[in-house]
């Protein structure tokens, strides 16, 4: 069973929508017991970063996603402020990050003409092969909401780029765990081959 | 032009978004001309299957009348449509508390629309903000032009005029926490003949967060034009749900017309 973790920072329903369109029940839980069994943990999260930190540290979420990630590694997929969690940290806040991908959270620097959010479809560039890229169609768009963007430490942690006045890192992973900034649960098929491909694994 | 500047503009028009528009008149998918004479459209859920297979960027729901008629958001209708939705999902119409903005987003919508009550009480567009980011709360802007060509916002579909200017408006609620404007020109919705292009110039370039302009699409050159203007993204009702003005019901989406106009600014 594919775990949709809830810890209070929105409402992760259209993730289960599209794998059951996909034909994968998950289930939507904040409860340690649930996350223990998962095969697969999905991290979503929209809100400000230190908040979704505290959350998951007040609730003991932290551990167990700790446990299961990084100790059975069990695929782990953090999406948009899911994935921001998975760096050391962010300068939306002064809070850790789960510091499993090394990689920072930076602000976007607004301009009169590039508004933040970085609100909109967006194109990716394939940086280095990946599992979850398989299949992965020509001219692939995705939807991206996010005032913060990803930059990894070293270059081979990072598989997707995107655009934005700059480049930055639109998809990041190490070994079992992935993350995306944009949300493939709400980029049509091409979202859908992206979480088929996670489900895969 | 030098060239960084070509490529940010390059970035920005490339990544405009393009929203149909889908007005409920309870449960019937229905399109208006400057606000009244609703003609019946459709079947809602067919509507969005169709759009969804189209890939459009994402769909704008309206409950329209709502606040006028007291009605309240049909919930069950809402979270049908956000089932056959995989792209953003905007409703607005009716919402007028912390409850209904919850019941709203666990139906499967992203983003919440405030108007008329979002008027009432500014202070509830940053109660939503405070609760769901501001990413995730719209504040509809209709705005009617007097024959002396000043505009007010009106409110309670049209029928209401506030008084209040619709770039002081504008710049209250994106202090108050709203992540976008939804832009309407009451004048020009449903007419085809073109964006009121003026409004949203004023509008887009007094604030920071996307505007998105409604009213008056017609054409794939009305679309370019808007966005010449500032526009963040672009919402269509009737060129999305008629053959042609005049004609009969055709729900489509001129994807490459679209970007081919664009890509030509």
């Amino acid at each position: 069973m594919t775990a949709i973790v809830d810890y209070g920072t929105g409402n992760p329903s259209s993730i289960t929508n599209m794998l059951k369109r996909i034909g994968h029940p998950s289930i939507v839980t904040s409860k340690i017991s649930e996350i223990s069994e998962a095969s697969k943990i999905i991290l979503p999260g929209v809100g400000s970063f230190d908040t979704a930190m505290d959350n998951l540290e007040k609730s003991g979420l932290k551990e167990i996603l700790e446990e299961k990630a990084l100790g059975q590694k069990v695929p782990f997929l953090g999406i948009c402020l899911g994935m921001q969690l998975l760096t050391y940290g962010s300068e939306e806040g002064l809070k850790k990050g789960l510091g499993w991908i090394p990689a920072y959270t930076y602000k976007f620097k607004s301009s009169p003409v590039l508004k933040v959010p970085h609100m909109c479809w967006n194109t990716v560039q394939v940086t280095a092969e990946n599992p979850l890229l398989q299949e992965l169609e020509k001219e692939s768009r995705y939807y991206f909401v996010h005032s913060y963007y990803v930059k990894t430490e070293a270059p081979g942690y990072s598989f997707l780029e995107t655009r934005y006045g700059i480049a930055f890192s639109s998809g990041i992973a190490n070994d079992n765990i992935f993350g995306v900034q944009f949300h493939p649960e709400k980029s049509h098929k091409y979202g859908m081959a992206l979480l088929s491909n996670f489900m895969g694994l | 032009m030098a060239w960084p500047s070509c490529q940010i503009l390059w970035d920005f028009n490339m990544n405009v978004r393009i929203i149909p528009v889908l007005s409920l008149l309870d449960d019937a998918l229905v399109k208006t001309l400057k606000f009244s004479a609703a003609k019946y459209i459709g079947d809602p859920i067919n509507t969005i299957r169709i759009f969804n297979e189209q890939e459009v960027d994402e769909v704008c729901i309206l409950g329209i009348r709502t606040t006028l008629r007291n009605k309240p958001p049909d919930y069950k209708l809402i979270e049908a449509m956000a089932t056959e939705c995989f792209m953003p999902l905007s409703y607005g119409g009716g919402i007028n508390s912390l409850e209904t903005a919850k019941k709203i987003f666990q139906c499967g919508v992203e983003k919440i629309i405030l108007g008329t009550y979002a008027i009432q009480n500014p202070s509830f567009i940053s109660q939503c903000s405070l609760q769901y980011g501001s990413q995730a709360v719209v504040v509809a802007i209709d705005v009617r032009k007097s024959l002396f060509n000043q505009y007010a916002v009106m409110s309670h579909s049209g029928t209401v005029n506030t008084r209040l200017h619709p770039l002081k408006w504008a710049r209250e609620a994106e202090a108050a926490g709203a992540g976008e404007i939804l832009l309407t020109s009451i004048n020009r919705e449903g007419t085809w003949d073109g964006f009121d292009t003026v409004l949203v110039k004023e509008v887009s370039a007094g604030v920071s967060v996307p505007v998105i302009a409604h009213g008056g699409a017609g054409m794939p050159q009305h679309i370019s034009e808007v966005i010449k203007s500032g526009a963040s993204a672009v919402a269509v009702g009737s060129m999305f749900l008629y053959q042609r003005k005049g004609l009969g019901v055709l729900v489509n989406f001129p994807k490459q017309k679209i970007e081919e106009a664009i890509a030509s600014i």
